[in-house]
């Protein structure tokens, strides 16, 4: 299967077939890889319009572009667009559906139909949490608190649960996909201990999954029959119990954080060695954190409600589990070092996203720690604190990891190369924009600045600009990368095979792809990252 | 278990069912197995939220519970218990069948599940329909009055009663939707084993709708004691 010289008319999955009816109906896992992309792009754009309306309205004290209930709708549907419909499909949707079977030597996924059908889950979700948005959207904050969502709140609350509840089971059929792909498809050599790191990170998302969104799933049926048909479960009023909303909610929702940030510390687990030219340090241990990660995940969700009347005890206990999952996390970050001591570093764009990740992801999890002490939450709970925190993991971490994907892999994806100098500026443009945003939240979350409000005193004011105009920069960083990757895919250079000089079975098929991966079932017979066997590549793309 | 490309399967019989991105029969069997049983596990996690909130409830309002546990029916819940086992003794016969290449027996035996399974829905449907003309539907229109069943006169909470209702009706309805699909399945199943689609080489997709079916049969086997049975002793 080793590549002969490139003849861009070469037939790959791209241009076997044309035409629209190729698209909606392939069972390829590359073009539904491809159609997730398109999918997940445009909602990223609508959830993106909403952070800029809000940091609009937060430029000045007073309350004066939207009224409050606008305000209400705008954060809520900022965040469940970009959780449920971004961050929970993004890395392993897209990337993952892309170069699971690609890794592991498979021809396809397990199953090319379900995987094709849980696009259309997701569409069906997509359509009708737009139809929500555009007749009134929904108000409950993404986390859909009871009482308030079922007996009180005046908005679209049941689409939206329904949206989120097909949107779910997208979601599983994906994990469900990814497991029995990596246990069952393997090609011959390809062991457990070969297998890359993205793959063992996209083993432990699917299992938080499948073990997790069943548990959503149930959660926001009960809330739509209580709102419908007047159930009392969770509605105090009616005998229900609202924390045990809170308790399954956070059950799916906690692990849900390491459904977005697994797939990205697998990414950044390839980019690091690759542009290191080293084998990854400490293999087994950076595939044991992933599944410690997923494992522990499962164990920590009440640090949401220390301040929701939990008792003391199982407070203390959840506090202590979730420093625990600061251990894993930790492996990785020094692994990831370690990996680029004494390595021939290249700062090439996916590098760049790989360093931001890094230093961002050790900002999010360090806060994260701060959170989990008992003390210190009561003082941010439901502070910009908080937001500043998850933003350093969701936005620093998993998009930051995302993009250095993308990048990382777009040469194998489109068969072309970016413009690499772009890549770097808009890398160093997300990163300035980035802190310029949720910087200044850290202090003013301290400072008192509670969450969900869309006035403010005056005095937080300073701050709050320094964040809006940061977002404006933020956005100028995301926009470009979709230009210029437009803009490869016509007048990009034609990438070779492998244009990194990367180990890892998908550099060794063409660039794109044909439609069965490989010509023949490759064999595996090397290690993992093997690096100082594979020569750097010959004709450098970049300038070291 | 990855290395089943040298299998002679793969090169020999070159199965109609064997779908392009397999190496062989083998291969595409133990996936879909793996698959199933997965799905089965996301969907104890499904149940288990229900489950769940019935388990803090029950302790809670116990005496509600057992108070309004007691108007269920017990023989139609018994009766229907029976008839969803005697629907998973013929699904796991018609794998069987299927398997030794009965065809005519796998479609009788299919037939027989549906015919159970669609029995059981209609003694749900007449459970259901007796709760609705006695009130004991959650909302508006919810009445319950009783007493602790250990301490005739002292009246219970009508409102934590109803909480036991609308987890009878949220547990038995999921059940009965589960029940539905898997009808829905079966049907499928059955035409295409009337074809002649499954035999000794080829019988996956009954042998996970069994699964499926299995499975179902089993959340009845917890609700069952669960709902119908809290403190039946005099």
């Amino acid at each position: 299967m080793a590549s002969a010289a490139i003849i861009p008319e070469r037939e790959n999955y791209l241009n076997q077939e044309y035409g629209i009816k190729s698209w909606l109906l392939t069972i390829d896992h590359k073009r539904i890889a491809l159609l997730y992309l398109m999918s997940i792009t445009f909602f990223f754009f609508i959830g993106g319009f909403f952070a800029l309306l809000i940091r609009l309205e937060l430029l000045t004290p007073a309350g004066d572009l939207v009224a409050a209930d606008t305000y209400n709708k705008l954060f809520t549907m900022h965040g469940q667009v970009m959780i449920f419909f971004f961050l929970i499909p993004s890395i392993p949707a897209v990337l993952g559906n892309f170069l699971v079977p690609l890794m592991i030597g498979a021809k396809d996924l397990a199953f090319p139909r379900i995987n094709l059908l849980s696009w259309y889950l997701y569409v069906i979700a997509g359509i009708l949490y737009l139809h929500c948005i555009l007749t009134g959207g929904v108000d409950t904050g993404w986390t859909f608190y009871t009482p308030f969502s079922t007996a009180f709140s005046n908005t679209k609350v049941i689409e939206a649960g329904l949206a989120i509840f097909v949107a779910g089971f997208s979601s599983i059929l994906t994990g469900l996909n990814f497991v029995v792909t990596i246990h069952r498809m393997r090609a011959p050599g390809m062991t457990w201990s070969r297998l890359p790191l993205f793959i063992w990170a996209h083993y432990a998302t699917s299992i938080i999954m499948l073990l997790g969104t069943p548990v959503l799933a149930i959660t926001l049926v009960l809330v739509v029959l209580e709102r419908t048909l007047h159930l009392g479960i969770f509605d105090p009023a009616l005998g229900g119990d609202p924390l045990l909303f809170q308790h399954l909610f956070w059950f799916y929702s906690h692990p849900a954080v390491y459904i977005m940030i697994l797939p990205s510390m697998g990414v950044v687990t390839e980019v690091v060695p690759c542009f290191s030219r080293k084998r990854v340090f400490g293999y087994k241990f950076v595939a044991m954190s992933s599944i410690m990660i997923a494992v522990f995940g499962f164990l920590v969700w009440a640090h949401h409600m220390f301040v929701a009347g939990i008792s003391l005890y199982s407070a203390l206990v959840f506090s202590l589990l979730s420093y625990l999952v600061a251990v894993p996390s930790a492996i990785k970050v020094f692994n990831w070092t370690a990996t680029m001591y004494k390595g021939s570093i290249t700062f090439s764009t996916p590098m760049l996203y790989a360093f931001g990740f890094i230093g961002l992801f050790t900002m999010g999890g360090l806060t994260g720690l701060f959170l989990s002490a008992l003390g210190v939450d009561v003082h941010v709970h439901d502070t910009y604190f908080v937001i500043a925190h998850f933003h350093y993991i969701m936005v620093g971490g998993a998009v930051m990891g995302y993009m250095a994907g993308m990048h990382y892999w777009w040469p194998k994806i489109s068969g072309r190369m970016y413009p690499e100098s772009w890549g770097r500026l808009a890398a160093l443009i997300v990163f300035l924009g980035f802190n310029l945003t949720f910087f200044p939240q850290f202090v003013l979350g301290y400072l008192g600045m509670p969450r969900r409000y869309w006035q403010y005193p005056p005095e937080f004011q300073v701050l709050h600009v320094l964040s809006t105009a940061g977002s404006t920069v933020l956005a100028v960083g995301y926009v470009l990368p979709m230009l210029y990757f437009l803009w490869s895919m016509r007048y990009g250079k034609i990438a070779p095979d492998n244009p990194w000089g990367a180990s890892g079975l998908e550099w060794m098929t063409s660039s794109p792809p044909p439609t069965f991966n490989f010509e023949q079932t490759p064999v595996v017979t090397w290690e993992a990252y093997d690096y100082a066997n594979i020569p750097a590549p010959e004709e450098v793309p970049i300038e070291r | 278990m990855s290395a089943s490309s040298d299998s002679p399967i793969a090169v020999e019989s070159h199965s109609p069912a064997l779908r392009h991105h397999f190496a062989d029969m083998e291969q595409q069997k133990q996936a879909a197995s793996l698959g199933m049983w997965l799905f089965l596990g996301t969907e104890i996690m499904f149940f288990g939220g229900m489950f769940c909130a019935y388990l803090i409830y029950r302790y809670w309002y116990f005496n509600e519970f057992a108070a309004s546990s007691r108007t269920l029916d017990i023989w139609l819940g018994t009766i229907n218990t029976a008839v969803l086992i005697c629907s998973s003794l013929t699904v796991a016969l018609a794998v069987r069948a299927a398997q030794t290449g009965k065809r005519k027996l796998t479609v009788i035996l299919l037939l027989a599940t549906l015919a159970f399974g669609l029995a059981f829905l209609g003694i749900k449907g007449v459970e259901w329909y007796n709760k609705f003309e006695e009130h004991h539907i959650p909302g508006a229109s919810f009445h319950f009055e009783a007493s602790v069943p250990q301490h005739p006169g002292v009246p219970i909470n009508s409102q934590h009663a109803q909480i036991f209702f609308s987890l009878y009706f949220a547990m038995t309805g999921m059940h009965a939707l589960h029940m539905i699909i898997g009808v829905g399945l079966f049907c499928v199943l059955t035409f295409y084993a009337w074809k002649g689609r499954y035999g000794p080489d080829y019988y996956t997709p009954l042998e996970n709708a069994g699964l499926y079916w299995h499975f179902v049969d089993i959340v009845w086997i917890y609700l069952f004691p669960l709902l119908y049975l809290i403190d039946r002793k005099k």
